[in-house]
């Protein structure tokens, strides 16, 4: 309506101008990066400026690249929809791979406090400024961060499928487990 | 539940417990409402800290269906990642089905005609009534009214006989395709639909008779649960729990999708934002579903039922038994081979309980590189803890009853 | 149609399955009159976590209707229930809590698993989802289905109800009986 995509990319380029990049427009949302000691700021802004005025946090998730260089191994993916003009932006923060550690949204937007409990229950991502940054959905005793991409899918620890079925070999897979054609159970 | 969870609450509530004891000699009480209650819909647990009757203070604990439906997703061809997304809301399954299958078209460039669009919107309205029937009937049975869930389960079994006579199955539908819908519906379904639409708003309107205006209901739902609309929106509330809080945020109307912008229908919209007003609303928006439903099947057109795109329509089955370029591009499709372009999308679509959205993005291979779902369940129910605070223990489990938490949506 | 019948006019009883029976005495053995009163009156207890839970509401509804089977009164606390109604998916983080339901319940008691998930996981072969309930308890009838139509239920139903109807008095007391709840590793009390 209103507000278009370049009105928003000229304003945010204009406050931050080098900690925001690569702006594209992939089916018509306008995306850019961030720098990830600018994103909350960033929020800030696109929340408080009075053309801006993006009002609502619609989600928020983390992304795993494991094939990046290590500074980039991260994201947090942030989309932001402005209900009076209807307009919609979506930004990332890429993270270290050792250590990712980014500012809490929370101060802004309380719905931010669970779904960064969840990136953190996924990816390890840490959320500085979070009150209670625990996890969330999987069980506390859990040591691993199941959505990053080398940890598997299937339970390790079954003994009742039989990897034939599965396409499984020695040859081929280095999952094989200790199941003897039939099933152990 | 695992020891440590009870213990680190007990320690938290320790300090509020042995300040009160020693002030006045009355105790508090910790109280699980646990995951197994027959008043929580659901698997989630909330540990109550409780004066008397009066909650103080409250801990939940949710994540006990935990699936790992993004997890699964990152490892499932497309047409493999729909029974996934049935069993997120699953009383309104064709919703999600069709959210999906939207989000794939817009990576995909598919434009679906306009016969298989009316259909769609047709199951989702249908779906919309099947969620908020049970919701509703669910909050009266919780205050101790049993008869309107009884009479409304009839109707539930009369939309299952239509979605079965479109996709096969009544309550996790796997409706639709990537363009289109896998049949026609046939003569029978839309008899059964006329039938529905003739018998369904009597029935309801004898649901409202015994429900809305009773004096004890009425009672217990006004002002009980009551949430502003700034905070509402800071929670990230949309859906019904949100137009019931006064703001008329409806994604139909925002960002139409599936012909959505030719049918003409009312967003109601409440004052207060408590349970009475979500139970009105989620009412209203039943008969405006119903309204929606009787324009499609007046104006449906003729046509395709599905887009022309042998790259990513499953072909018909008589041709994949006899046809060899049937049968390869069957288990092409089945399988993933099929050409998707890199990028990145989100489609949303309006769920039973909000803005229910699909984040995408694809690498080029057969299988999404990373899916997330925008549940409104979760982020909504953030909001319980501040809600039931400084409010009774019946008022608590009517507030969790009117804000239609369902459990495969909470936890992914 | 009403006719009237007399005093001293013979009336001609049903011959019963459980032995033989006639005007005011039953000839039968405790087990089997034991097995008739319990599998007639089952109370199940529903545990239902998932979709699998909206199929057994429509079960209960007045279309299927479990009520007529004997299970009348579905009791959400253990000790008051006969039979466990698995139905949905448990996650491992639930496991714990379904066994400790199942060790609250008082004997006889019966389990059955209804829906895919709870048989052997279903669709969800992950990391956080447990294969199956009979990892952690017994399990007696399985149901199986996405969800399983109402008619896959009441079958099941109707297959426990010849289970606990053929089922010897004394079961509960037996070795075997102790050894399979000992292979669980839950206590007896």
């Amino acid at each position: 309506m209103a507000l278009d995509n370049a009105t928003v990319q000229q304003k945010v380029a204009e406050k931050f101008g080098e900690a925001v990049k690569d702006f594209t427009e992939p089916y018509d949302m306008l995306t850019f990066e961030v720098d990830r000691d600018k994103a909350i700021e960033l929020m800030q802004f696109l929340r408080d400026d009075d053309i801006l005025r993006f009002n609502f946090l619609t989600t928020m998730c983390g992304i795993h690249f494991p094939d990046n260089e290590v500074e980039r191994q991260f994201a947090v993916m942030y989309q932001m929809h402005n209900w009076l003009d209807n307009t919609r932006v979506r930004f990332k923060a890429f993270l270290n791979g050792e250590n990712p550690e980014v500012e809490s949204a929370t101060r802004l937007f309380n719905s931010a406090n669970w779904m960064e409990r969840e990136a953190f229950d996924f990816y390890g991502i840490i959320f500085k400024g979070h009150p209670d940054l625990k996890r969330i959905l999987n069980m506390d005793e859990m040591v691993s961060f199941p959505m990053r991409k080398e940890f598997p899918l299937e339970d390790q620890g079954r003994t009742d499928k039989d990897d034939r079925y599965f396409g499984r070999f020695p040859a081929n897979s280095a999952e094989v487990g200790s199941v003897t054609p039939g099933g152990n159970r | 539940m695992s020891e440590i969870v009870l213990k680190t609450i007990e320690e938290k509530y320790a300090e509020m417990i042995k300040q009160r004891e020693n002030e006045d000699g009355s105790e508090l009480s910790i109280l699980n409402l646990g995951p197994t209650h027959p008043a929580t819909h659901g698997i989630f647990q909330n540990v109550l800290l409780m004066d008397g009757e009066k909650i103080l203070d409250a801990e939940p604990t949710i994540g006990y269906i935990h699936r790992a439906f993004e997890k699964i997703a990152e490892n499932r061809p497309f047409y493999q990642i729909t029974p996934l997304t049935d069993r997120m809301n699953y009383c309104s399954s064709p919703i999600n089905n069709m959210g999906w299958w939207l989000t794939v078209e817009k990576l995909l460039g598919v434009e679906v005609p306009k016969r298989a669009q009316y259909i769609r919107v047709i199951m989702m309205e249908l779906a919309r009534i099947t969620d908020h029937l049970i919701c509703n009937s669910i909050l009266a049975v919780d205050s101790g009214a049993f008869t309107g869930f009884l009479y409304v389960m009839q109707y539930r079994e009369k939309v299952y006989e239509i979605y079965e006579e479109l996709c096969g199955a009544r309550l996790t539908t796997n409706m639709g395709r990537i363009g289109g819908l896998e049949r026609d519906l046939s003569d029978t379904g839309f008899r059964k639909l006329r039938a529905f639409l003739k018998e369904f708003p009597v029935a309801f309107k004898e649901f409202e008779t015994l429900v809305s205006r009773n004096r004890i209901f009425m009672d217990r739902c006004i002002n009980v649960g009551g949430i502003s609309a700034e905070k509402a929106i800071s929670y990230g509330f949309t859906g019904p729990n949100l137009r019931a809080a006064g703001v008329d945020y409806d994604i139909r109307k925002v960002n139409p999708y599936s012909s959505y912008q030719d049918f003409e229908f009312d967003i109601p919209v409440g004052k207060s934002g408590d349970t009475y007003d979500r139970y009105c609303v989620r009412n209203e928006e039943v008969w405006q579903s119903v309204r929606i439903i009787q324009q499609a099947l007046d104006n449906m057109p003729d046509g395709p039922y599905h887009a022309d795109v042998p790259d990513y329509y499953l072909p018909p089955k008589e041709q994949v038994y006899n046809n060899m370029e049937a049968l390869i591009y069957h288990f092409k499709i089945v399988m993933g081979e099929i050409p998707v372009p890199k990028g990145e999308v989100y489609h949303a679509v309006e769920g039973g309980n909000g803005e229910l959205g699909f984040y995408l993005v694809s690498d080029g291979s057969r299988v999404p590189y990373r899916l997330h779902f925008r549940r409104p369940c979760f982020i909504y129910y953030q909001a319980f803890t501040e809600m039931i605070k400084g409010g009774y223990l019946s008022d608590a489990i009517l507030i969790l009853s009117s804000l239609n938490v369902i459990a495969g949506e909470l936890d992914s | 149609m009403a006719e009237i019948i007399g005093n001293n006019q013979k009336v001609e009883l049903q011959p019963s399955e459980q032995g033989y029976n006639g005007p005011g005495f039953q000839l039968t053995s405790l087990d089997k009159i034991v097995g008739l009163a319990r599998s007639k009156s089952l109370w199940p207890l529903p545990f239902a976590t998932s979709c699998c839970g909206i199929e057994f509401m429509a079960t209960m509804g007045a279309n299927y209707d479990l009520a007529r089977f004997g299970s009348e009164r579905p009791s959400f606390s253990p000790r008051q229930a006969d039979m466990l109604l698995v139905m949905g998916t448990i996650a491992k983080k639930m496991g714990p809590v379904l066994r400790q339901v199942y060790e609250q319940m008082a004997e006889p008691r019966w389990v059955i698993a209804v829906g895919a998930c709870a048989c052997s996981g279903g669709v969800f072969d992950t990391y956080s989802v447990l294969q199956g309930i009979d990892k952690i308890i017994p399990v007696d009838v399985y149901v199986p289905g996405c969800p399983p139509r109402p008619e896959q239920i009441l079958d099941g139903v109707m297959k426990l109800q010849e289970l606990v109807q053929n089922e010897q008095y004394s079961r509960r007391e037996s070795p075997e009986y102790k050894a399979l709840l000992a292979s669980y590793g839950i206590n007896v009390n």
